[in-house]
């Protein structure tokens, strides 16, 4: 069943500047300007480079544990009663998120440009362990910009970067969390690009980050495909569902899809404590265009175009903007942007864990809440895939202290 | 060198620039947060400015995501708009004060608030307001040309952009060929925020960019001491301070003489040009 008209592939691209439609581009001060330039070129050089993909499976394969399963929740289905659903494993990887597939490319990336340090920053601290774990395996330098009030929430996260030679360095500016993490990062950069490399850790930030990210990510969806076709007997899903924060384990599941007519991509967002502005983390619903680290894109501000505070119980899912090319396929008719609460999001964790063993990270519990929506109104014949982007050890403590809070 | 068409242009930043040139001496640019440490206040600190011997000034619109400012600065723009600053408040305090004031105002943002607005509305905001130029720190000519400038070039507003070491000859040429009024050399591959020393190869990489550069080349970042804005205009048409200014309204803004303190280290920061 045919339920949209896939877009030409030559649109799928951005254009010279990073532009996805009137999305994306390249909004950074002058002095990153050279050094973007300078990465985009070695990314477009490098991705051709034989020797430089042979080095980056044989990793992804022996290091990080590629490919991950897909597994037939077989319990889940039974209890939602509809369609069938299949989880990509993505949790069971090295570090235990998606993460790991784009931050050991760039990391790689940039020993190959001959830097010798790396910065990253992180929300949920699945991105900062993923890079501080590839600089480690590389011999690199590694420093981790997070928000204290992420610190607060992720603490095993910030000992597990330590632990891997890390510095996290805590951002006490602003909302304390992802996008002030960003912003210190690229203050870093802005001073130290010559020997030093920027691991941006979503599919969003100035060209050419947002195709890079996406591209190290593409092998979720490339290889789901595969294993659906052997494990469903048919490659395209009826339904692709995944949780979209700045939308890189979204993007890296879709992008084998976006030329699948029958193929419903659903992108699942932070609806946080409510729909009021400040609460939540649903750009698609609250946002508004505008211009933040380094691209255009839909952004929760004020009509002043001041960066709003968000809030999700998932540390990764709560940023204010959303990737460019997200955005772009949303207009296109491609993707349908809904929305998770917390408490969707958490009753999600608590039914994955107790039908399936399988705690997920809460911003793939998300994904899982609207699964939990979908299924039942599905057919038995029917596939749902969901991306479970990470575990959810991480998040124990949050689950533990929400529970908790919900029980007063 | 760079190409240069005519146009649109109020032409009172350039004439700033030419009595400058006239007197034999660089300009100087101080850089303020709007609304800090109050909306209230800021009129009283624009007027010392220009006190001190301000030839232009630039008037920092703060946003909540300042990428490329320093600690100093990022206070700054925190407190004003805490202090309930806006770019609406701040198009109000040039529509109030341009004309009194009588030196240049050009604003310095990020590009967020002005995009919010919508670049046409904006851009005929500032003009009726009386804002001269308009400098948006993450808006380089490859996405400025195409989004703003026209819009501020038909009202007659100039657009500034920055030219920063890292900058390929092709990249400066097109910072030049895009600005109106003058340009801004970035003397360091850093964030705002004031230094100790100057870089040593500041001079020869100033003259680097005012070979390709038909326009006044203004020199900022980490600038703060009257010996640092004497050196500087050895090589420049303008010298910025910014995050020493902001420093000082940090550090008095409960006094009740703040905006005569500003004035005496304005003066102070002016001398040397004046000699």
């Amino acid at each position: 069943m045919k339920v949209r008209t896939p877009l030409a592939a030559a649109a799928l691209e951005p254009d010279e500047g990073g532009r996805y439609g009137v999305y994306g581009g390249r909004y950074a001060p002058e002095t990153l300007m050279a050094p973007l330039e300078e990465l985009s070129r070695a990314y477009d050089k490098l991705r051709r480079k034989r020797t430089f993909q042979r080095r980056l499976n044989h990793l992804l394969e022996h290091y990080v544990g590629r490919p991950t399963p897909l597994y037939f929740a077989e319990r889940l289905t039974e209890h939602l009663g509809g369609a069938r659903i299949y989880l990509k494993r993505e949790d069971l990887l090295h570090t235990g998120a998606h993460k790991i597939n784009n931050a050991l490319g760039q990391v790689l990336l940039a020993k190959e440009m001959g830097k010798t340090r790396i910065i990253a920053e992180t929300g949920a601290g699945q991105h900062g362990v993923a890079t501080a774990t590839a600089a480690a395996l590389l011999g690199l330098d590694c420093v981790v910009y997070m928000g204290e009030e992420d610190m607060r929430r992720q603490r095993l996260n910030v000992y597990r970067m330590q632990l891997l030679g890390a510095e996290v360095a805590a951002v006490d500016a602003g909302s304390r969390t992802l996008k002030d993490a960003i912003n210190e990062a690229f203050r870093d950069w802005v001073a130290s690009f010559a020997d030093t490399h920027y691991v941006l850790g979503t599919v969003t930030g100035p060209e050419p980050y947002p195709r890079m990210v996406r591209q190290f990510h593409s092998v979720i969806g490339s290889e789901a495909r595969r294993q659906l076709r052997r494990l469903a007997g048919t490659p395209d899903p009826d339904v692709a569902v995944a949780c979209v924060g700045g939308g890189s384990n979204a993007m890296g599941l879709f992008s084998a899809f976006l030329d699948r007519p029958d193929v419903l991509l659903v992108g699942v967002e932070a609806g946080g404590r409510g729909p009021e502005l400040g609460d939540h983390a649903a750009r698609f619903s609250g946002g508004t265009l505008g211009v933040l680290h380094g691209a255009r894109t839909l952004v929760l501000q004020d009509e002043e175009g001041q960066v709003v505070g968000t809030h999700s119980v998932s540390a990764g899912l709560d940023y204010p903007a959303v990737g460019p090319e997200h955005v772009f396929l949303h207009d296109e008719g491609q993707i349908e942007f809904t929305s998770a609460t917390d408490q969707e999001a958490i009753e999600g964790f608590h039914l994955l864990s107790a039908t399936e063993g399988i705690l997920p990270a809460l911003e793939s519990a998300h994904a899982i809440a609207e699964v939990t929506r979908r299924a039942p109104g599905m057919d038995g014949d029917q596939v749902i895939l969901v991306n479970l982007s990470g575990r959810g050890d991480k998040d124990v403590e949050s689950v533990l202290e929400y529970d908790a809070g919900d029980a007063e | 060198m760079s190409p240069r068409r005519k146009r649109r242009s109020n032409g009172a930043i350039a004439a700033a620039f030419k009595t400058c040139a006239k007197e034999r001496r660089s300009a100087f640019i101080p850089f303020l947060v709007a609304g800090d440490p109050s909306l209230e206040a800021t009129p009283d600190l624009l007027r010392a400015l220009v006190a001190g011997g301000a030839d232009v000034i630039e008037l920092g619109v703060a946003f909540s995501d300042p990428i490329a400012d320093g600690p100093t600065i990022q206070r700054a723009s925190h407190r004003a708009l805490a202090a309930g600053s806006s770019l609406s408040a701040v198009l109000g305090i040039v529509e109030r004060h341009r004309e009194e004031l009588g030196v240049p105002i050009v604003l310095f943002t990020y590009y967020n608030p002005v995009h919010a607005r919508g670049v046409e509305n904006f851009a005929a905001q500032a003009a009726a307001s009386g804002v001269d130029g308009v400098l948006c720190v993450d808006l380089p000519p490859d996405e400025g040309l195409r989004e703003l400038q026209p819009a501020l070039e038909e009202r007659g507003v100039d657009s500034i952009y920055l030219i920063a070491a890292t900058s390929t000859r092709e990249r400066i040429d097109r910072a030049a060929a895009a600005s109106n009024g003058f340009v801004y050399y970035t003397a360091r591959s850093d964030v705002t925020g004031e230094r100790e020393d100057l870089i040593p190869t500041l001079a020869r990489e100033v003259k680097r960019v005012r070979r390709r550069v038909r326009l006044p080349v203004a020199v900022g970042f980490g600038i703060s001491t009257p010996e640092q804005v004497e050196e500087v205009a050895q090589v420049a048409h303008g010298v910025v301070v910014g995050s020493s200014l902001v420093r000082l309204v940090e550090e008095n803004a409960a006094e009740a003489d703040l905006a005569a303190r500003l004035e005496r280290r304005v003066t102070e920061l002016t001398a040397p040009l004046r000699r």
